[in-house]
């Protein structure tokens, strides 16, 4: 048993279902109680959409429980069939139904249905929300997709992995293919997101794939290698420097030239982040968690296309951690694997970055702490479906990424004058950043009390602050206090320091600035 | 029964009922925590349940609002069903962890969940054990949210019922008035009361622990909300008398809530009168504009929290709305009684729920506002119908004269919105 208070990803039935709502012409069957019809406000509510997804639940009760189960799915299974006429029927279980083990794909097999019946299992008792979506994505191609004949002409390439309730999908898969347009490459296929089930029987006719999200389409990607011969991408296209190597892998793959509109700086961030005005970012302490796919990319871009330090990198996806590993210690920080939202708090709050690039979750917790924080992964908020295009790949994708990473931050200028006029009788430390609002004063100030749970590796034993230190460290700007303060009393323990002076205050500044 | 509708209409007495089964778009009992948390301050709900709960709890809650809950989800996993974890010891060490963590909880409620109520976890035993190793500390309860067993507001039934068997013993009369209401709604009813001489006057659930009412057989108790059969069955057992009543919404299902108290209290009706007297004019006055707006539309309910049959009542007797279909999870005919006898005579009923073949009477109907869940209300509304999240009544303060016009304020709103949109 696990003790969770938030989750970042749901059971793996909701998984399935992001990637039947997205499809057109596919009817999910879920063998499920009361109540887990929730997962449709997720699509209808935080994604907008003006559509149910296309789920039936079977609804059982405890009082069939001691009857018919198994009669209640296979009615309902005729009804939704009936009712919708799918191209392609998926059966699963969600988590309780899994317990009462009625067999929906042998149930559904039985009803000889003039459709391909797809069974899910879906082991709602060790995986989550992102394996669910793979392994429906990945079944799904497995049944319908068709060897292409023997010596066909292969054209173009097929974008995989946009599903509903996806973070920017929808303005991901739109940037791809215009990007992949100029390349003078033609998309044969975009799946899910919009796909149906013939879409996916002609998946085979296209001479590579463009697999936009690992978490979900690498298991299919995989298969389509193995089964047709076709490659696949490896390049997450975010950032500028990452949509170039993209651009060349798939010109690569295509055994196209590319265009010197794509060969240039095709996008205005780079620049952006040369001009002088972005000095003031350079080494900006940013701690990045993310779903893995997207966590890697954002430490990447923060690193090597803003001058930011990565001082922490973490994943819930423990199915890709390795990634994340490799780019921690790239980066030279412990990554952190967890599916634990207080273990994330609790590195946040030791680390006490500049900025959070996080999921909705991580936007709390900066928050309370008091931090800025822009969002960069699923779980997904209804904010996260902006009205405009917005999207996170491509070169318009790295505009967005250095717009919505730098403004949370204060602006240059503010930042310096904050600096120069500390001490000033009408501009003291409870005053925020502007565009933070009051809110943030009350929360900017105090420190993070240290959690006695917290993993620390320092002993207990902490130094005690001289009066005159501790007005010292209040001519420090407050923004930069905290660390200030964190730094001296760790530099005071590590050296059995017992009263900080003026002097170690100073000492420690010039240790840590190295 | 206290006569209020005129004795020669029945209303819906004994109007036929469409019973259906199939798909149900309706929240499980878990579902409740969200606003119980919040009413009682040193309690904290551990579900035991699958990744499924939790996300629902979470999604249902909406945003993060709380750094720390004072709910969250024990996970069942593999090692919990193969047997190679004893549940009971996993549970007892999850319990352990979380009050050294949460020294504030006086009450903690295991609430059971589909899978653990179909694997046959046994929490009542649980909460027994745990109680005995943390009493006086902590108490502990159980009762099941599951979607097997409950929908929606019946985990608040499931959870004050538990909560009954707990209640000091008391040989003094006493009005107890049961059901979760807003901190506002509360002062106002206790003025109210006190303004009619009925007292004392108390309230389940109380926000703290040591604020439990007491109960006994000189006990008399209002149901404020229409959902707590369960918890009115363990206050009789306990010797209480329900004065059965219509529900405080709108101007005159308080005035028949209160009446009821009042004649069960030997409180003449000039007394009440003049009690309620200013605050029904004050309703009156605030819901004549949006009367004005919403007399002769078309209202169709879908079934959620099972406030929709008093809710019904509100719209057609105060409000002039015409209802087509009023749909609700389960029809409890006794506690259900006054209400029936108030619907307009004719009214199309139905409990329980086919989603699809609602879907398609509620498209024939082609109602001017549909009452429907938030899996439903957009795709809906992108159908070209206007609706009313049911979710916002469960959630808002509307019972009682005061929030009369806050009431029909919800339902307004979205006509008046679609209109604005339409105009420009």
């Amino acid at each position: 048993m696990q003790l969770t208070l938030w989750t970042y990803e749901g059971p793996p039935h909701v998984g399935a279902m992001r990637v039947a709502t997205a499809m057109r012409g596919v009817h999910y069957l879920l063998h499920a109680p009361q109540g887990d019809t929730y997962a449709d406000l997720l699509f209808t509510m935080i994604e907008r959409l003006p559509r149910r997804p296309p789920v039936t639940y079977t609804t059982f009760q405890a009082r069939d429980l001691g009857a018919d189960t198994a009669g209640l799915f296979q009615q309902a299974a005729r009804d939704a069939y009936a009712r919708f006429q799918p191209q392609a029927l998926l059966v699963g279980a969600s988590c309780t139904a899994e317990l009462i083990q009625d067999d929906p794909g042998g149930l559904a097999q039985a009803l000889d249905l003039p459709v391909p019946v797809i069974p899910l299992e879906l082991p709602a008792y060790q995986r989550k929300e992102n394996y669910g979506a793979s392994e429906t994505f990945y079944q799904l191609v497995r049944a319908l997709a068709r060897r292409p004949a023997e010596g066909a002409p292969r054209r173009g390439c097929n974008l995989l992995g946009p599903t509903a309730l996806g973070f920017r999908h929808r303005d991901d898969v739109q940037e791809i293919t215009g990007l992949l347009l100029q390349l003078g490459i033609a998309v044969n296929v975009v799946a899910p997101l919009e796909a149906s089930p013939a879409d996916l029987a002609r998946l085979g006719e296209a001479a590579f794939n463009v697999v936009l999200y690992p978490e979900v389409a690498q298991q299919a990607a995989g298969w389509l290698q193995r089964q047709f011969g076709q490659p696949f991408t490896r390049t997450i296209p975010i950032g500028a420097k990452a949509t170039q190597a993209f651009v060349a892998e798939v010109a690569a793959l295509a055994g196209v030239p590319v265009p010197p509109a794509l060969q240039a700086r095709a996008s205005r961030a780079p620049w952006y982040s040369q001009s002088v005005d972005a000095t003031y970012l350079t080494g900006k302490r940013v701690f990045i968690f993310g779903d893995a796919t997207h966590a890697v990319a954002a430490a990447r871009v923060a690193a090597e296309e803003l001058g930011f330090a990565v001082v922490g990198l973490g994943t819930y996806s423990r199915e890709f951690a390795r990634d994340v590993r490799e780019a921690a210690a790239h980066h030279g920080v412990a990554p952190l694997i967890t599916d634990d939202y207080l273990e994330v708090e609790a590195a946040v709050a030791a680390l006490q970055p500049d900025l959070v690039l996080g999921t909705q979750m991580e936007r709390h917790i900066a928050k309370r702490l008091g931090i800025p924080c822009a969002v960069i992964s699923a779980p997904v908020h209804v904010q996260d479906f902006p009205a405009r295009h917005s999207p996170q790949m491509g070169y318009e994708g790295a505009n967005v990424l250095f717009d919505t990473w730098v403004h949370p931050l204060m602006m240059g200028l503010e930042e310096h004058l904050l600096g120069m006029f500390r001490g000033d009788f009408e501009f003291h430390e409870d005053a925020p950043a502007s565009h933070l609002g009051h809110a943030s004063a009350s929360m900017a100030v105090p420190e993070p009390e240290p959690q006695p749970d917290l993993p620390e590796d320092l002993p207990t034993m902490a130094a005690t602050w001289a009066p005159e230190a501790e007005r010292e460290l209040h001519r420090v700007p407050f923004f930069v206090r905290g660390k200030a303060r964190r730094n001296t009393e760790r530099f005071a323990v590590e050296r059995g320091v017992m009263t900080i002076t003026v002097e170690t205050l100073y000492e420690a500044k010039a240790h840590f600035s190295r | 029964m206290i006569p209020i509708a005129s004795a020669t209409d029945s209303g819906c007495t004994d109007a036929p009922v469409l019973r259906e089964r199939g798909q149900r778009e309706v929240f499980c009992g878990l579902t409740g925590i969200v606003w119980l948390h919040r009413k009682m301050q040193d309690a904290f709900f551990l579900v035991v349940g699958s990744r499924t709960c939790a996300h629902l709890l979470q999604s249902a809650a909406g945003v993060m609002i709380f750094a720390e809950p004072r709910f969250a989800t024990a996970i069942i996993d593999d090692r919990d069903l193969a047997g190679l974890a004893d549940a009971n010891d996993e549970l007892d060490r999850v319990v352990t962890r979380l009050l050294e963590r949460r020294p504030d909880i006086k009450l903690l409620f295991l609430v059971g969940s589909c899978p653990s109520e179909v694997i046959k976890l046994d929490l009542q035993r649980a909460a027994q054990r745990l109680g005995q190793r943390f009493l006086p500390r902590v108490r502990v309860l159980s009762y099941s949210g599951s979607g097997i067993e409950t929908t929606f507001t019946q985990g608040e039934d499931a959870c004050l019922a538990a909560l009954v068997p707990t209640l000091p013993a008391t040989a003094q009369p006493g009005l107890l008035v049961v059901g979760a209401l807003a901190d506002v709604v509360e002062a106002q009813f206790k003025r109210l009361f006190s303004g009619l001489g009925i007292g004392p006057v108390q309230f389940l659930p109380a926000r703290q622990l040591a604020d439990l009412p007491a109960v006994g057989p000189q006990t008399r108790y209002l149901l404020a909300q229409p959902f707590l059969a369960d918890t009115a069955r363990a206050l009789e057992e306990r010797g209480a008398c329900r004065i059965a009543a219509p529900f405080p919404l709108g101007v005159e299902g308080t005035t028949a809530w209160l009446r009821a108290a009042a004649t069960a209290y030997g409180v003449n009706e000039a007394r009440l009168q003049q009690v309620t007297g200013p605050a029904v004019d004050r309703a009156r006055q605030a819901l004549a504009p949006h009367r004005a707006r919403l007399a002769g539309k078309r209202i169709f309910f879908f079934p959620d929290s099972q406030l929709e049959l008093p809710l019904a009542r509100f719209v057609a007797r105060e409000l002039g709305m015409q209802l087509t279909e009023v749909g609700m999870p389960f029809l409890h005919r006794q506690h259900m009684a006054e209400e029936l006898a108030l619907l307009p005579a004719g009214t199309r009923l139905s409990e329980g729920q086919d989603v699809e073949r609602q879907l398609d009477r509620c498209r024939a109907d082609a109602p001017d506002l549909v009452v429907c869940g938030l899996g439903l209300a957009n795709p809906l509304e992108a159908e070209g119908l206007t609706t009313k999240w049911s979710i916002e009544l469960v959630f808002s303060p509307i019972h009682g004269y005061e929030q009369a016009a806050d009431l029909a304020a919800l339902f307004a709103r979205p006509l008046h919105r679609r209109q604005l949109l339409a105009a420009a």
